[in-house]
Order: C-alpha cells, then sequence, then structure tokens
C-alpha cells in the first residue's frame, strides 16, 4: 500500500526540510570564506541524502534508495577531495 | 498503522534536528562553531528520518540502515577534514575564543 | 600470516556488504559476490586493515553491537540536545576554544573510534590528531589543562572502548 502524501504530518515535515535547505543556502551565498560554503555544501549533500530517501517513500519506488546510497558515497569523495584542495595537498 | 505513526514521529523529530542544524549554520560566528551545530545535528536528523521511513516500509528496513550507517561513519570523518582544512587555509578563531592550543603546537613545530 | 589473515578479513567484510546492498539470498547472487569481493581484496587488502582477522573476534563485535553502539547513540541525542538548546537561545551561550588532549588508545582504530565519537558528542570536535595527542574544538570550554581536558572529553569513550579494544 503506497504512503498517504496528503497530511500534516508530511507537510510539517516537509515545511521543516525546505526551510533547512533555504537557511543553507544562504550560508552557501553569503559565507565569508571558502571553508564556510564547504561546511554548507556538506550538509546540503546530507539534506539530499535523505529527501532521496524520503522521495522513495513518497513515490513508492525502491529505486530511489539505491540512488540515494550512491549519491551519499559521492557526495562523500567530493567534500573530502574540495576540503584536501583547500589545506593545499591534494 | 501502528507503524506508520512511530515512523511519523520518527520523520518530524529528524526534520526539527535538520531545522535546527541548518539554522545553526545561519547563526553561529565562525567556521568551527558553524561545524559543531550543523555536523552533529545534521547527522542526528538524517538518520532520524531514515530510520522513520523504514519503520513505515519494513521491506526497506535493512537497506534503510545501511544508509543510516554509511552516514554515521562518514560525516565525522568529512566533518575532521574541512575543520583541518579550515585551520590550515588561515581562517581566524572568533574573537571571543578562549584557548587556540593548535596554532601553538604548529608554531612550536615551525621554530 | 599477517597478510592472509588481512586479506581474509578484507574478503570477510566486502561479501558482507554486496549482501546486504543486493538484499537477495539467492545462490547466483552469492557467487558473483564471492567472485568479485575475492579478486577485489586482493588489490586492496593493504590499505583496508592493519589488523586483519583480530577485528572479528566475538567479543570485539558483541560488545561493539551491544555496548558500544547504544551508549554512542545516547551521546548523540544528548549532544543534540546541548546544540539545540546554544542554536535557540538568543544571547548565544558559547565559549569557544581549541584544547589538548590526549589519548590512551594504541591502536589505529581505536584512535579513529574515539576521533569519529569526540565528533559526534556534546560540542566537540576533533581537528586533528598526531600520535597520542589530540586536538579538539570545544565550544564551551572548561578546563585547559591537558591531564582534565583529557578525563572529561575522550575519558568516558576510552573506559567503554578499552574493555574490548587493546
Amino acid at each position: 500500500m503506497p504512503y498517504e502524501i496528503h497530511g500534516l504530518s508530511v507537510y510539517i515535515y516537509v515545511g521543516l526540510v525546505m526551510l533547512g535547505v533555504i537557511f543553507s543556502l544562504i550560508r552557501l551565498a553569503i559565507g565569508p570564506t571558502a571553508p564556510d560554503r564547504v561546511v554548507a555544501t556538506d550538509i546540503l549533500t546530507t539534506i539530499t541524502t535523505v529527501v532521496l530517501v524520503v522521495l522513495a517513500l513518497f513515490f513508492d519506488r525502491q529505486i530511489y534508495l539505491d540512488v540515494a546510497l550512491v549519491y551519499a558515497v559521492l557526495a562523500f569523495t567530493a567534500v573530502v577531495a574540495i576540503a584536501r584542495f583547500l589545506e593545499g595537498g591534494l | 498503522m501502528v507503524g506508520r505513526i512511530i515512523g511519523d514521529i520518527f520523520l518530524i523529530i529528524g526534520g526539527i534536528f535538520i531545522f535546527l542544524a541548518s539554522l545553526g549554520l545561519l547563526r553561529m560566528p565562525d567556521v568551527y562553531n558553524r561545524m559543531q551545530t550543523s555536523t552533529k545535528a545534521v547527522t542526528l536528523g538524517a538518520m532520524s528520518s531514515i530510520l522513520g521511513v523504514g519503520i513505515i516500509h519494513p521491506a526497506w528496513l535493512l537497506k534503510c540502515i545501511l544508509i543510516m550507517l554509511f552516514i554515521l561513519f562518514t560525516n565525522p570523518v568529512s566533518a575532521h577534514a574541512i575543520g583541518r582544512a579550515a585551520y590550515k587555509s588561515g581562517v581566524k578563531l572568533w574573537k571571543g575564543s578562549v584557548c587556540d592550543k593548535y596554532g601553538e603546537h604548529l608554531e612550536d613545530k615551525n621554530e | 600470516m599477517k597478510s592472509v589473515s588481512r586479506y581474509l578479513y578484507t574478503v570477510i567484510m566486502f561479501f558482507v556488504v554486496w549482501v546486504a546492498l543486493t538484499g537477495t539470498l539467492r545462490w547466483d547472487e552469492l557467487i558473483t559476490g564471492a567472485a568479485v569481493s575475492i579478486i577485489l581484496a586482493l588489490f586492496t587488502f593493504h590499505i583496508f586493515t592493519t589488523e586483519g582477522l583480530k577485528n572479528l573476534t566475538p567479543k570485539r563485535v558483541i560488545c561493539g553491537i551491544v555496548y558500544f553502539f547504544p551508549y554512542l547513540i545516547w551521546e548523540m541525542i544528548k549532544a543534540n540536545l546541548d546544540v539545540a538548546y546554544r542554536v535557540i537561545h538568543p544571547k548565544r551561550p558559547i565559549n569557544p576554544g581549541i584544547v589538548k588532549v590526549k589519548t590512551r588508545m594504541k591502536s589505529d582504530l581505536g584512535k579513529t573510534l574515539v576521533a569519529n565519537s569526540i565528533t559526534l558528542t556534546p560540542g566537540t570536535f576533533t581537528i586533528d590528531v598526531i600520535g597520542d595527542e589530540m586536538f579538539i574544538h570545544w565550544i564551551n570550554v572548561k578546563s585547559q589543562d591537558v591531564e582534565e581536558a583529557s578525563k572529561m572529553i575522550p575519558g568516558v569513550f576510552e573506559k567503554c572502548l578499552m574493555k574490548f579494544m587493546d
């Protein structure tokens, strides 16, 4: 049975996550230094993984879980690579 | 039906922690304090949300736990990497900071 | 002998991950997974682990799952309530600084576990690990002394980990 996506709890959840994404995007835009922006990117990638898992529930497609797992692996690699680059020893 | 309610509670808790993490990202004064608030809160928020999805849809629970474990192991590592990169690339601590033993250690090594 | 143990440990870990990812127990999937992990482990075992099968002794596995993991989750929940308080409070009650602590863990795996646990607990995160010294950013500095800080930050986790690591 697919998940009923019209409910108060779903609205509250989507609202909270959306506010989180907006705040992280503000920090990504105004962040005074490069590490600030990398931290914002790190948070955004984790939120994206969560959103993919929740979308798998809402659309009732199991394949999105695999997408979320691969996205988590690639995002972790990307963030560590950017951090190594900032440190100066890529 | 019970699973649905418990899963919804986990989802809402996760949403609240994700919101708090980004609020901390916006409010704190320097990179290190931003990482303090954001990496921890977002890790627990993500784990709680994914566990909620796993409880609502028990057939996916194994894969959800795999994603949770992956986030739990990798998030501290990337936080550690960003923190050291920020220090090495010359971001100063906030002016209200009490002490900086790492800077003293690096100076000792250079002399 | 040491490298055979390391190789077998890598094969077992790869195979467990394969089974968890495919999510089935059909025999053709299992044979493919076994072949892939045996071949892949040949190239990667020397960077994957240093201790080998010692990590899979029943004492370590059971203590890790039953004793250490719930404790870590409980500490994370406390950390997040603390963080929530500091974020919502209008005056931002923070008192940050970087302190130096000493760890008693010997092995690399133990140091990694302690450093990651510190990053996940109340108001502390590890910036660098050099030898047995850790540099920790603390959001609310209570003591700048090395000995006292060592008791307060990694002490609780070390007590928990010492029982089954090292």
